[in-house]
């Protein structure tokens, strides 16, 4: 922790905010996964962890390294693009499959398939 | 005074990651279903690139991101894969 001494006190004191609030955010949503009923809360929680929870440690990181060596430092900003199209996708994949899953096992209170959709003819 | 607020923030961070981590592996365990725990380890995985994020800062080298970027590209990777697993029963047709 030698490079700590170097940071001039805001960029530490908004550092250390930054990072504590990612963190909650990210805790806040794994609780959240624990404490909801069905799958279909739970898939909400951990979004809150990948967008400002990222988001916050993500800046908190450039602020620290850019005031560090006195240029900016973005290149967070390519984890930060990543987390936030790649969680959307993952999500809608996996509610579907469970969407899926639960209407062929016909179990949990899933709406059914819709009437006004044609079956496919095979 | 502010290095030690920095030193002890990062540390309270780190310990918050690490129980949302914890909160994520039980639900992994305990999760009724195979959806829950794909869910769960979706989570894991960005509160592990998040904590290699928060070692980055406390060591101040660099190289922490480049393992925070190849966590989140696999984790990525290996949770499509998993949901398509669930989808349809096999991940390659």
């Amino acid at each position: 922790m030698s490079h700590a001494e170097n940071l001039p006190a805001w960029a530490a004191l908004v550092t250390a905010f930054l990072v504590l609030a990612g963190a909650g955010l990210t805790l806040l949503g794994a609780i959240g996964t624990l404490r909801f009923r069905s799958f279909f809360e739970r898939v909400h929680a951990p979004t809150l962890g990948t967008s400002w929870g990222t988001g916050a440690i993500l800046l908190a990181s450039i602020v620290c390294f850019s005031v560090l060596e006195s240029r900016p430092v973005v290149h967070e900003i390519m984890i930060g693009a990543f987390i936030s199209v790649t969680t959307p996708v993952t999500l809608m994949l996996l509610a579907r499959a469970a969407l899926y899953r639960d209407r062929t096992e016909g179990h949990g209170d899933v709406p059914p398939r819709s009437i006004l959709r044609r079956p496919p003819s095979s | 005074m502010t290095a030690t607020i920095l030193l002890w923030s990062l540390t309270a961070a780190q310990a918050m990651l690490v129980a949302a981590m914890g909160c994520s592996a039980y639900r992994l365990i305990r999760g009724p279903r195979a959806q829950d725990r794909v869910l769960c380890l979706d989570a894991m995985y960005v509160s592990a690139m998040l904590l290699v994020l928060t070692i980055g800062i406390r060591s101040g080298s660099s190289i922490y991101f480049e393992a925070a970027l190849i966590i989140s590209v696999l984790g990525f990777a290996s949770s499509i894969a998993l949901a398509k697993f669930l989808m349809r029963g096999e991940v390659i047709e």
